[in-house]
């Protein structure tokens, strides 16, 4: 396996949501803290794709800004190339490697910029490329959009075409890793398909390393190689997305899979999981995920499960067995 | 089929703008007989929530109706004052939105907004109105109703608020329910919650939904019938499993195949190229065709009308063929 691009080792994020100072000391508070994300570890291979997939709140965008420097972590390790993130970040020939694409590509876009000075801000900011127009153009090409689109302004482009834009100013600077934060929830599913295609083929063309997030298990499906499911700020399942798909170990993998409306089951019934996400301020002691597991024993309601390997398949749950379908 | 709940002939919503008339909705037909769930998928833009909000007559100025009908249960109800259509909007139509928290008030308890609509269209008294809504909280699953109702929205997480919504648009029990992306907010363990309770909820008590929505699962797994809409226009429509296992219309064959697949990694996923056309660039004959795979010279000039192709219907010149 060649060496890792990404590593996040017992990474934590903890966010300081108390009331302010006077309101917590006449109420007698203590201060509260929400762990965003809690001891996440994974590798990503260079050149390959790691998807992070859970509902709202379970922490994966906070990874994907902890994974390119956008916010410290608050325990833990997080290497890039080797190198701590914080020194890769401090030199610009390292820094010029990593970049992020968003979710929304109507906010992400500055609306005053001709696309042609979008694409190409990163080059001015690493002061890198003699002949910015040509690379700007060649940029263009590689997204799918015409040489001439770039005079344009970013209200003339549609959602799908705007997120071309960003792929493309997130390409300039020749980037190793490209963190995606949800970069099809916001388009239709045609322009979906042709966004997660052009992605694919850019990995291939320029050896890209994707950290994927989605809340969409399909488009997950389609892009990883590995795959890790995130509850309540934890990783509770990682591995390759074969295996994760075809054999998921966790409950709460499994809950998600059944819950995806499928075009398989036409008028099937179902019976829905109860419960939602709790709140991650107060999160339920030993397994986070208990209240809501159908298999859960005692043991889960006080000890929280660590994360064992089984065969390819990394899960934090105590009753998971290996091979177990 | 018993007689239809809702039929809708030749809708046509227009807006007129300083460059001309744009025409967002052209010739919609549909029926939905009591008890059944209609969906109605597409891309953005292709005037599925138009369709929504011109049946209820909450069509957002300057769009206006510009031809044909609205029928409910046999009576016309598009052209209505607006005094006459709001009595029957909550009370013989009722509504669901995507966004739980702008549906709800924000400054009344649940309780007193579900009395409230209860008393505006049902003759009862407070205390009456009061013990219908707890039992319709209880009814869509909020644990507590009788305690909960005193609550207000923000005590509620998102998928109790979608509850309360649903609560809220059901309890006068209108004959018709539209719900406009009421699962689009929501987590997908949510969601599967939600659908079931629409579910059951519309075979319970024969209420018709039009469940509008992006989602092709969430249609497979709810809908009854479903419409295809492109460009203003319903380009096929039909039972679900035939729609979606034998698609007539080239747009619903490549809507299904863009989907990625839960089963297996595909190398490439099928693309329709290019994008729905905007309302003032809508092509002339079939409005598909610059996308079309197979389009030849007569989908340029003539329309297709919506006909019969296998055991849906669909406005294609080649699918009868």
């Amino acid at each position: 396996m060649p060496e890792p691009l990404l590593r996040l080792a017992g990474v934590t994020r903890r966010f300081d949501v108390s009331r302010p100072t006077l309101q917590r000391w006449l109420a007698r508070e203590r201060r509260q803290f929400l762990r965003a994300v809690d001891d996440v570890s994974f590798a990503i291979p260079a050149g390959t794709t790691l998807s992070l997939v859970g509902e709202s709140g379970c922490g994966k965008s906070t990874v994907a800004r902890l994974a390119v420097g956008l916010l410290a972590p608050s325990a833990g390790e997080i290497q890039f190339d080797g190198q701590p993130l914080a020194a890769a970040r401090a030199d610009p020939g390292q820094r010029r490697r990593m970049n992020m694409i968003f979710q929304d590509p109507y906010a992400s876009l500055n609306p005053r910029w001709r696309v042609r000075d979008i694409i190409a801000e990163p080059l001015r900011a690493f002061g890198i490329g003699a002949d910015v127009p040509g690379r700007v153009a060649e940029l263009l090409g590689q997204v799918g959009l015409a040489g001439a689109d770039g005079e344009r302004f970013p209200h003339e482009f549609s959602g799908g075409q705007r997120q071309r834009i960003s792929i493309a100013r997130a390409l300039a600077a020749a980037p190793s890793l490209l963190v995606c934060d949800e970069p099809t929830s916001a388009l239709d599913v045609s322009v979906q398909a042709q966004i997660l295609n052009l992605m694919r083929d850019l990995q291939q063309l320029l050896g890209l390393t994707y950290l994927f997030i989605s809340h969409n298990l399909a488009v997950v499906r389609h892009m990883s190689d590995r795959l890790g499911v995130m509850y309540l700020g934890r990783v509770v399942e990682l591995g390759p997305a074969d295996e994760v798909f075809a054999a998921p170990r966790h409950p709460y993998t499994r809950l998600l899979l059944e819950a995806v409306p499928d075009l398989e089951r036409v008028g099937s019934a179902r019976t829905p999981v109860g419960g939602e996400v709790p709140s991650p301020i107060d999160p339920p002691p030993g397994c986070s995920f208990h209240p809501r597991c159908p298999l859960a024993v005692d043991r889960c309601r006080v000890e929280q499960p660590p994360v064992r390997k089984l065969g390819a398949v990394e899960v934090a749950c105590h009753l998971a067995e290996a091979g177990a379908d | 089929m018993s007689a239809p709940l809702l039929g809708v002939a030749d809708l046509t919503v227009e807006f007129p703008t300083r460059r001309g008339i744009l025409r967002a909705l052209d010739a919609v037909s549909f029926a939905i007989a009591p008890g059944e769930i209609l969906g109605m998928v597409g891309e953005s833009g292709a005037g599925k929530s138009l369709t929504g909000a011109a049946i209820i007559g909450l069509l957002a100025p300057p769009g206006r109706i510009a031809g044909g009908e609205v029928r409910l249960e046999g009576a016309r109800i598009d052209h209505l004052p607006a005094e006459a259509m709001r009595r029957i909007r909550g009370r013989r139509i009722g509504a669901i939105f995507q966004d739980p928290l702008t549906t709800l008030n924000p400054l009344y308890t649940i309780g007193r907004q579900l009395t409230e609509t209860i008393r505006t269209h049902l003759p009862m008294s407070a205390a009456e109105a009061r013990t219908r809504a707890i039992r319709w909280l209880d009814e869509v699953g909020i644990p507590a109703a009788a305690r909960r109702i005193d609550a207000y929205p923000h005590e509620f997480s998102g998928g109790q608020r979608q509850r309360v919504v649903i609560a809220l648009a059901l309890c006068a029990e209108p004959r018709l329910v539209i719900a406009d992306e009421p699962t689009t907010a929501l987590d997908v363990s949510i969601q599967a919650q939600i659908i079931a309770l629409l579910k059951r909820l519309a075979r319970e008590h024969g209420t018709a939904v039009l469940l509008i929505t992006h989602d092709m699962g969430v249609i497979a797994e709810t809908a009854d019938r479903v419409a295809v809409m492109y460009a203003g226009r319903i380009a096929e429509i039909g039972p679900v499993a035939e729609v979606i296992r034998a698609p007539a219309h080239p747009y619903t064959e490549g809507l299904m195949a863009s989907i990625p697949p839960l089963e297996h990694r595909l190398e490439r996923l099928a693309q329709i190229e290019g994008a729905m056309p905007r309302l003032n660039a809508i092509p002339d004959g079939c409005a598909f065709h610059p996308r079309c795979p197979r389009a030849i010279d007569r989908c340029r000039g003539e329309r297709p009308a919506l006909t019969p192709a296998g055991a849906t219907m669909a406005a294609c010149l080649l699918a009868h063929a």
